[in-house]
C-alpha cells in the first residue's frame, strides 16, 4: 500500500487536470513526492500559445489503486480457501485419492461418458430433424416437431425415465407389423427389449432432443434469409443448402448453448440413478452407504466431473474457433500460440543480451 | 477475342418474355400486369421509384418469386411451370434448381457465403448444381475471379474483402455457372460512391460479352451509357420503354418526366 500514494503524484501532476497546485496532491507522499514535479514539468509551458506543443511530455498510464486493493483482497480469500482445503483433515483427501482412480469409479466414468457420447450425438441429430421439421413448409411436420419438445419439456426427465424403464408394464409386447391387420414381422417381449441402459438412452435421448431442436433451430434462424436466397439463385439442391450453407454459419449461435447441454448432460446423466445403473454418481453411492465416506467420495465424483468439463471446455474453444472462419477477420490467436510467441520472444530476448 | 465471335453463338440463347404478370403480397398488388420481351444478349436497365415492383419483376425471371398469373418464358420454355394439356403444373424444386442454373442473379446486399472463401463461393454451385469436377471448377473459377481483378484474393473471406469486391465476387459466383441471362438486383445500391464504379465497370465489361443482362439500378448515367433498352416502372407496371436516348432525351409520359427530372440531373453531374 505504501506505494500507490508516490505512483499517483507525478501522474496527477503530469495530465495537470485534476489539480492545478501540484504540491497540494504530491504532499502526503511527503519529501519523496515533491522531488517529482520539478524534473518532469518542462520548461516555460507558454500559457498564451495557441497550439501547445507536448512533443517533450511522457505518456502515463492512468493509475488504478483500488483495482489492485480488490486484487489482493480475492487474492487472499482465494488463499484461505485453498489452505483450509489442503489443512482440514475432514476433507480426507487420502480417501479421495484411495477412491479416485478405484477400478469401480473407473468403470463408473465409463459408463457416464458412454451414456452422455450416445444420447448427446443421438439427440443432437434427432434435434436437427425436429428444428428442420419445425421450420418446413408442412403443417403436419411443424405440429409434430412442437408437440414433441412440449412433451419433452414438459415432463420431468424423472417420470421419463422410469415411463421408459416401466413400458413393459403398460405394453407387454412390442411387435412390428401392418396395422390393422393381422400380419406381423416380429413380436418381442418389452422387458428384454427395453434395459437398463436402453431406458437410460431412451429417456436422455429424447429428453435432449426436444432441447436441441430449439438450439438448432435458433441457430438457423440467426442466418440471414439472403443466404438461402443466394444458394437457390444458384441451383444449390435442399439439403445441400441446409448443410453446407446454413448450419455451418449457425454453428457459431449454436454452440456455446450446445456445450451448455453437454456439460448439463454429462451431470445429467445421474440421473440413471433411479434405473440402478452404475454409471459414476451411482457407484460412488453405493461406495460411501458401504463405507460411510460420503464427503469424500462425492469430492471424487465431482473432480471427474470437473476433469470432464474441462476438457470438453477445451473442445468448445477449438470448435467455436473452427467455425468462426470467415465470421471475423482475423481469428485471435489461442493460449497455446501466445504462449510459444511469449516464449520465442523471451529466448530471442535472451540470445540478443 | 472480337465482338462479333462471342455475340454469334449467344444470340440464339437468352430470350425472356414476360407476359401480363400479376403478384401480390397479400393485399398489396406489387406486379400489374407487366410484360416485357428481351432479346438474346441484350442489355436492359431497370428504372423506377422504391416500390415500383422492380425488384420483384427480376426475381420472378428465376422463379425466386412464383407469379399470382401471367408466365416468364426463356428461349420459349416457361419458367417454373409445365405446360400439359390445357393446364401449366409447377415443376418440381429439382428442375427449377436447374432452371435456376441458366439463370446467374447478383444481390444487392451481395450475400456471399460468408464461411467460404471467396473461391470456394464461386466453386461451390458448379460442382454441386452441373457436376463439375473440383479441378475444373477451381480452374474456372480462377479464372473468373481474375476476370473480376480479384485473383489474388480467392483465399480470403467475404469480411476480408470491401463491398466493392464483394459484389465482384459474387459476379464471379454467378457467371460461374455460365447462365444465359444475368440479373443484378440494384448491384450497387449497398456501395459507397468510390466503390460504385468498380463493379459498374465489371458489368460493363460483362455488356459486350453477349450474355442477356437485365439490371435494376438507380444508376442513370450507367444505363444511359450501358444499356439497349430502359424500362421504367411505377406502381407495378411498365410506363414506357425504349433506347436510352429516346427515353432520357424525350419522355412520353407525365410520370416518366416528373422521375426523370428529379433524379437525373445530380445524377448526370457525377
Amino acid at each position: 500500500m505504501s506505494t500507490a500514494p508516490t505512483e499517483l503524484a507525478p501522474s496527477a501532476t503530469e495530465t495537470n487536470e485534476s489539480s492545478p497546485d501540484p504540491q497540494a496532491v504530491a504532499s502526503p507522499a511527503g519529501p519523496h513526492g515533491s522531488s517529482v514535479p520539478p524534473a518532469s514539468v518542462p520548461p516555460t509551458p507558454g500559457a498564451a500559445r495557441a497550439v501547445a506543443d507536448y512533443s517533450g511530455y511522457k505518456v502515463v498510464a492512468a493509475k488504478h489503486p483500488w483495482r489492485w486493493v480488490g486484487t489482493i483482497v480475492v487474492a487472499l480469500g482465494v488463499v484461505a480457501i485453498l489452505f483450509s482445503l489442503a489443512t482440514n483433515p475432514r476433507w480426507e483427501w487420502d480417501v479421495v485419492a484411495q477412491w479416485f482412480t478405484a477400478e469401480s469409479v473407473i468403470r463408473g466414468l465409463g459408463e457416464t461418458l458412454k451414456l452422455t457420447v450416445i444420447s448427446g450425438v443421438l439427440g443432437f441429430v434427432l434435434g436437427f430433424i425436429l428444428a428442420l421439421m419445425r421450420l418446413s413448409a408442412s403443417p403436419l411436420l411443424v405440429s409434430v416437431s412442437w408437440t414433441f419438445s412440449w412433451i419433452f419439456r414438459s415432463t420431468p426427465l424423472l417420470v421419463q425415465m422410469l415411463l421408459w424403464y416401466n413400458l413393459g408394464y403398460l405394453y407387454e409386447k412390442i411387435s412390428l407389423g401392418i396395422p390393422f391387420t393381422s400380419v406381423q414381422f416380429f413380436e418381442v417381449q418389452t422387458t428384454t427389449l427395453i434395459s437398463q441402459f436402453a431406458a437410460a438412452i431412451l429417456g436422455l435421448t429424447l429428453n435432449q432432443a426436444a432441447y436441441s431442436a430449439e438450439i438448432i433451430r435458433g441457430g438457423i434462424l440467426s442466418v440471414d434469409q439472403g443466404q438461402l436466397e443466394a444458394a437457390s439463385a444458384l441451383g444449390i439442391p435442399a439439403w445441400r443448402r441446409s448443410t453446407r450453407i446454413v448450419l455451418p454459419q449457425a454453428m457459431r449461435s449454436i454452440l456455446p448453448t450446445a456445450f451448455n447441454e453437454i456439460i448439463g448432460l454429462v451431470k445429467g446423466t445421474s440421473i440413471v440413478y433411479v434405473l440402478a445403473y452404475s454409471e459414476l454418481f451411482y457407484t460412488v453411492q453405493v461406495i460411501y452407504n458401504r463405507t460411510q465416506q460420503v464427503l469424500p467420495l462425492l469430492l471424487v465424483a465431482t473432480l471427474w466431473y470437473i476433469v470432464i468439463t474441462s476438457v470438453l471446455s477445451v473442445f468448445q474453444y477449438y470448435i467455436e474457433r473452427h467455425f468462426a472462419k470467415g465470421a471475423v477477420r482475423t481469428l485471435p490467436q489461442t493460449p497455446l500460440q501466445k504462449a510459444k510467441k511469449f516464449f520465442t520472444l523471451r529466448t530471442t530476448a535472451k540470445d540478443l543480451r | 477475342m472480337t465482338i462479333t465471335e462471342t455475340l454469334a453463338p449467344a444470340q440464339t440463347r437468352g430470350l425472356v418474355e414476360i407476359t401480363e404478370v400479376h403478384k401480390s403480397f397479400g393485399a398489396l398488388h406489387v406486379l400489374r400486369g407487366v410484360s416485357l420481351t428481351v432479346e438474346p444478349g441484350a442489355v436492359t436497365a431497370i428504372l423506377g421509384p422504391s416500390g415500383s415492383g422492380k425488384s420483384t419483376l427480376l426475381r420472378t425471371i428465376n422463379h425466386l418469386e412464383k407469379v399470382d398469373s401471367g408466365y416468364v418464358a426463356i428461349d420459349g420454355s416457361l419458367v417454373g411451370y409445365k405446360k400439359r394439356g390445357n393446364s401449366l403444373h409447377e415443376l418440381r424444386e429439382k428442375d427449377i434448381l436447374k432452371q435456376r442454373t441458366e439463370i446467374g442473379m447478383v444481390f444487392q446486399n451481395f450475400n456471399l457465403f460468408g464461411h467460404l472463401t471467396a473461391l470456394e463461393n464461386v466453386v461451390e454451385a458448379p460442382v454441386v448444381a452441373q457436376g463439375k469436377t473440383k479441378a475444373q471448377a477451381r480452374r474456372r473459377g480462377l479464372e473468373l475471379l481474375e476476370r473480376v481483378g480479384l485473383k489474388d484474393k480467392a483465399h480470403a473471406y467475404p469480411r476480408q474483402l470491401s463491398g466493392g469486391q464483394q459484389q465482384r465476387v459474387a459476379i464471379a459466383r454467378a457467371l460461374a455457372l455460365d447462365p444465359k441471362i444475368l440479373l443484378f438486383d440494384e448491384p450497387t445500391s449497398a456501395l459507397d460512391p468510390e466503390l460504385v464504379n468498380e463493379v459498374l465497370d465489371v458489368i460493363r465489361e460483362l455488356a459486350t460479352s453477349g450474355t442477356t443482362l437485365i439490371i435494376v439500378t438507380h444508376e442513370m448515367g450507367f444505363a444511359r451509357d450501358v444499356a439497349d433498352t430502359v424500362v421504367f416502372m411505377d406502381q407495378g407496371q411498365i410506363v414506357e420503354s425504349g433506347t436510352p436516348a429516346e427515353l432520357f432525351a424525350n419522355p412520353h409520359e407525365a410520370r416518366t418526366k416528373a422521375f426523370f427530372s428529379k433524379i437525373i440531373e445530380p445524377a448526370f453531374n457525377i
